[in-house]
């Protein structure tokens, strides 16, 4: 049985791996949002905030992980969590750039690693989000996928789409990219620069000593059923196993294991000639039968092409942000906005910003883009948690995927009808940034956009010009977005700290009777 | 260097042939203006049966669709995508109606029937949700996508008023037939939208529209280039809200149709069936006086057909 346990860890991490990448990188939603609630099911953060926050069955997969740690050890932390096997990834590619490479014996670090998991713990008991957003391993994932890799993969499919495009061959459409704020890379970069150094030389040092997810169950692991343990009759004490653990917790020379720090990779089984180590229950002291090194699992290419294109996508970045429209005659009056608009269904501020973890799987899945990791309009504590951002697109009046997608319960499911009622924000109207105020001629493209008429247009001189009327207004940013006003627009949305109730759309009976025998008006 | 630069030069390196960036002078290709023999009527319009037999018994009064499209010709069908809205609403093009005038083409011996929008909602929903994504594949006719600026290309527009350069969808540019699509409904904007204003979404920037004078840029666009046949859905219109339309109630059953070579024409008997006078709106009134079409009905021939 044990030979097999490496095998089956490799084949449950990549799966694991595969499927949530491709939610977060998957621009042409070819996997339905529905999916994206099982995929994501065990994975330990979003499910417990969304336990926190819905209380209901399909959030309990962090129960189900404290279950398997609990019986097997950290096997959450070598298969289920996706920036676990990213570190594999990378320590597999260091391995074969360095064929010598070693792991040995590292230190517990432990005033730090308790101290981060006591900082994450008091950070969320007071309501703010920030340490957890900074430290959660799938949230950091979710954005290295989204901020980093998706990028990647569309210009990929731009660039094909271009070269068909000559032989009028318009199936594979081009995606019109938004792009994602300079500054807001720098995080995710940061953030993979330091994962991609640590395990690149140390191994899961960033699980064993950072990781927040991982200090805990460290803890619970030390209590599991099912324990990595050294035969000290059996060990030779070659070291091997020593130099496979890329957890670092295998004290050949003591014959011990810090099975806190123990990730339950199984590398060291296999390592092993003699039966000196093994995966018992407290019961068993069984001795083991040599087995042959198991054989690695053959990871494609596409995984180092991900780690070795960022340099490149940072240039590409640079040149979707530099895009700007010329000028006409410029508006004059700025637009300061007080809130920032949070998505349908995260009911306001305070909710929001106290679950959202940023794991950026909304913005990915937004088809219109108008979901933007936020800079500093939630503070700075705020920072990359999701916000409407009307400048790049509007919310689609027929669409409610950020709150199917949402695996922390920020943005709670939200039925489309209740969706069409809810009062994110509501529309401003400043007059003299306003075409028909300051042209003399007609436009109107606020109003041509709003969905439920809460804009809508009334006679001036001898054109239209717009009127809001704020209670029918949703604050989905249509009209904002719409406006050709420039630089400052002249409808713009204030974001409502709290979810409103907008009045239902005005529904009139057009009364007009239509004889089709009678003659034309011409 | 902008993102479509950037994007179409590292490509372009990987191309062993330069040969395909060569644009540019697309708006040469099309300068000859079709002039049509006398005999034919310059309008039909039409009421009081389905959209598709409407447009059959229309287009066989104008001379059939081979008198438009010709053998091995690829045609670009421009109907209205615009809304992510259901049929029923009547914010975009009739269906069945696309999906007639697509069949109507291929048996005129069309190569290639080509169908796009640039749309303001989210377009993969708007085409799925209007059903034209559906009609335009079972007629056989290819679905194109108008969100992306790379498909746009700039052209001059020398005698526009307003108007002297555009982006504009590359399939405008290669096909050989241009047929204009739209629907005729309410526009908070334009205060109508019919043939002429459809053309809004045949172009990257709309927003240069709306800020140098809207109804002027809509006549301007037709200095550039008209289509080749206009044909105005109006079995359904829709008469407030426009032009995304709240709901079903804003919809008047009219099951008329209107087919015309002259756009201005076409637009003009549009708004007498909308209701309202051709010159109060702002484009038809703008483009008559340009002479890019004649908005004086009794001027024109007309074949009324009543089902």
């Amino acid at each position: 049985m044990t030979a097999y346990l490496k095998k089956i860890r490799l084949t449950v991490s990549l799966v694991f791996f595969v499927f949530i990448a491709l939610i977060f990188v998957d621009f042409k939603d070819y996997l339905p949002s529905w999916s994206n609630k099982y995929i994501l099911f065990l994975e330990f953060v979003p499910s417990f905030f969304k336990f926190l926050n819905l209380f209901s069955l399909g959030a309990i997969g962090f129960i189900v992980v404290l279950a398997l740690t609990l019986l097997f050890g950290r096997v959450y932390c070598s298969s289920i969590c996706p920036l676990g096997t990213l570190q594999d990834i990378i320590g597999w590619i260091s391995k074969k750039i360095n064929k010598n490479k070693r792991y040995k014996l590292l230190k517990p670090y432990k005033i730090l690693r308790y101290s981060l998991l006591l900082l994450s713990i008091l950070s969320v008991a007071l309501g703010s989000m920030a340490v957890i957003n900074l430290l959660d391993p799938y949230s950091n994932f979710g954005r290295i996928s989204s901020a980093l890799v998706r990028p990647f993969f569309i210009w990929i499919n731009n660039s094909i789409s271009h070269s068909l495009e000559k032989f009028q061959i318009y199936s594979l459409y081009p995606y019109e990219f938004k792009g994602i704020a300079i500054v807001l890379l720098i995080l995710p970069s940061l953030f993979l620069i330091l994962v991609t150094y640590l395990s690149f030389s140390k191994g899961r040092l960033y699980c064993n000593t950072i990781c927040p997810v991982g200090t805990l169950l460290g803890l619970v692991s030390k209590y599991s059923f099912f324990k990595l343990t050294i035969d000290k009759d059996s060990c030779k004490s070659c070291g091997r196993c020593e130099r496979v653990c890329k957890a670092g917790c295998i004290d050949n020379k003591n014959k011990e294991i810090d099975i806190s720090r123990c990730v339950s990779c199984f590398n060291c089984l296999s390592s092993c000639p003699s039966s000196g180590i093994g995966y018992n229950t407290p019961f068993e002291n069984r001795s083991r039968k040599n087995f042959s090194e198991v054989e690695e699992l053959n990871i494609s290419k596409r995984e180092f092409i991900i780690s070795t294109s960022i340099f490149l996508l940072g240039i590409n970045k640079l040149a979707f942000a530099q895009r700007k429209i010329k000028s006409y005659k410029n508006s004059t009056v700025p637009v300061l906005k007080n809130n920032p608009v949070t998505p349908p269904g995260s009911l306001g501020l305070k909710h929001f910003t106290g679950s959202c973890t940023a794991c950026h799987l909304c913005v990915s899945a937004c088809p219109t883009q108008v979901l933007q990791p936020a800079y500093l309009e939630y503070g700075l504590l705020g920072i990359m948690q999701p916000k409407m951002d009307y400048k790049k697109s509007f919310c689609n009046f027929e669409c409610t995927i950020c709150s199917e997608v949402c695996p922390n319960g920020a943005i709670l499911p939200l039925r489309l009808e209740e969706k069409k009622t809810t009062q994110l924000g509501h529309a401003k109207f400043i007059k003299d940034n306003c075409i028909v105020y300051s042209e003399n001629t007609e436009c109107g493209a606020c109003s041509e956009h709003c969905p439920t008429k809460a804009v809508t247009m009334v006679p001036y001189n001898k054109l239209n010009a717009p009127l809001v009327r704020e209670e029918f207004c949703i604050g989905c940013g249509a009209c904002e977005y719409a406006c050709p006003a420039k630089p400052y627009k002249a409808i713009y949305v204030e974001g409502n700290p709290v979810h409103k109730k907008a009045k239902k759309p005005e529904v009139k009976k057009e009364e007009q009777k239509v004889d089709y025998k009678e003659d034309f008006p011409f | 260097m902008d993102r479509r630069d950037f994007i179409k030069k590292s490509f372009a390196a990987s191309l062993a042939a330069g040969s395909t960036l060569a644009m540019g002078n697309y708006e040469k290709i099309f300068a000859a203006a079709n002039s049509l023999p006398a005999a034919y009527y310059d309008m039909v319009a039409v009421k009081g049966g389905e959209p598709e037999v409407m447009f059959d018994k229309a287009i066989a009064s104008l001379g059939g669709m081979k008198r438009f499209v010709k053998k091995g010709q690829t045609v670009v069908v421009k109907p209205n995508i615009g809304w992510d809205v259901i049929p029923e609403k009547a914010a975009n093009t009739n269906p069945k109606l696309v999906k007639r005038v697509i069949e109507h083409c291929y048996n005129a011996g069309a190569k290639v029937v080509y169908v796009f929008d640039h749309t303001c909602d989210n377009w993969t929903k708007c085409y799925s949700n209007s059903g034209i994504e559906r009609a335009v594949k079972d007629a056989g006719g290819k679905i194109v996508s108008g969100a992306s600026e790379s498909y746009y290309h700039e052209v001059n527009i020398p005698k526009g008023k307003r108007l002297n350069k555009d982006k504009v969808h590359e399939l405008i540019l290669q096909s050989n037939v241009f047929i204009n699509l739209p629907i005729l409904k309410h526009h908070s904007a334009a205060r109508m939208t019919a043939a002429m204003k459809n053309h809004m979404g045949l172009i990257w920037d709309r927003n240069y529209w709306h800020q140098n004078d809207l109804q002027q840029c809509i006549a301007d666009f037709l200095t550039y280039r008209k289509p080749d046949l206009n044909i105005i859905d109006a079995y359904n219109v829709m008469k407030k809200n426009g032009p995304r339309g709240v709901s079903k109630e804003d919809v008047v059953l009219m099951k008329s149709q209107i087919i015309s070579t002259d756009i201005v024409a076409a637009d003009a008997a549009a708004a007498k069936l909308y209701g309202v006078e051709p010159e109060s709106i702002g484009y038809i009134k703008a483009a008559h006086e340009m002479k890019l079409g004649n908005m004086d009905l009794n001027k024109l021939s007309i074949n009324r057909i009543k089902i």
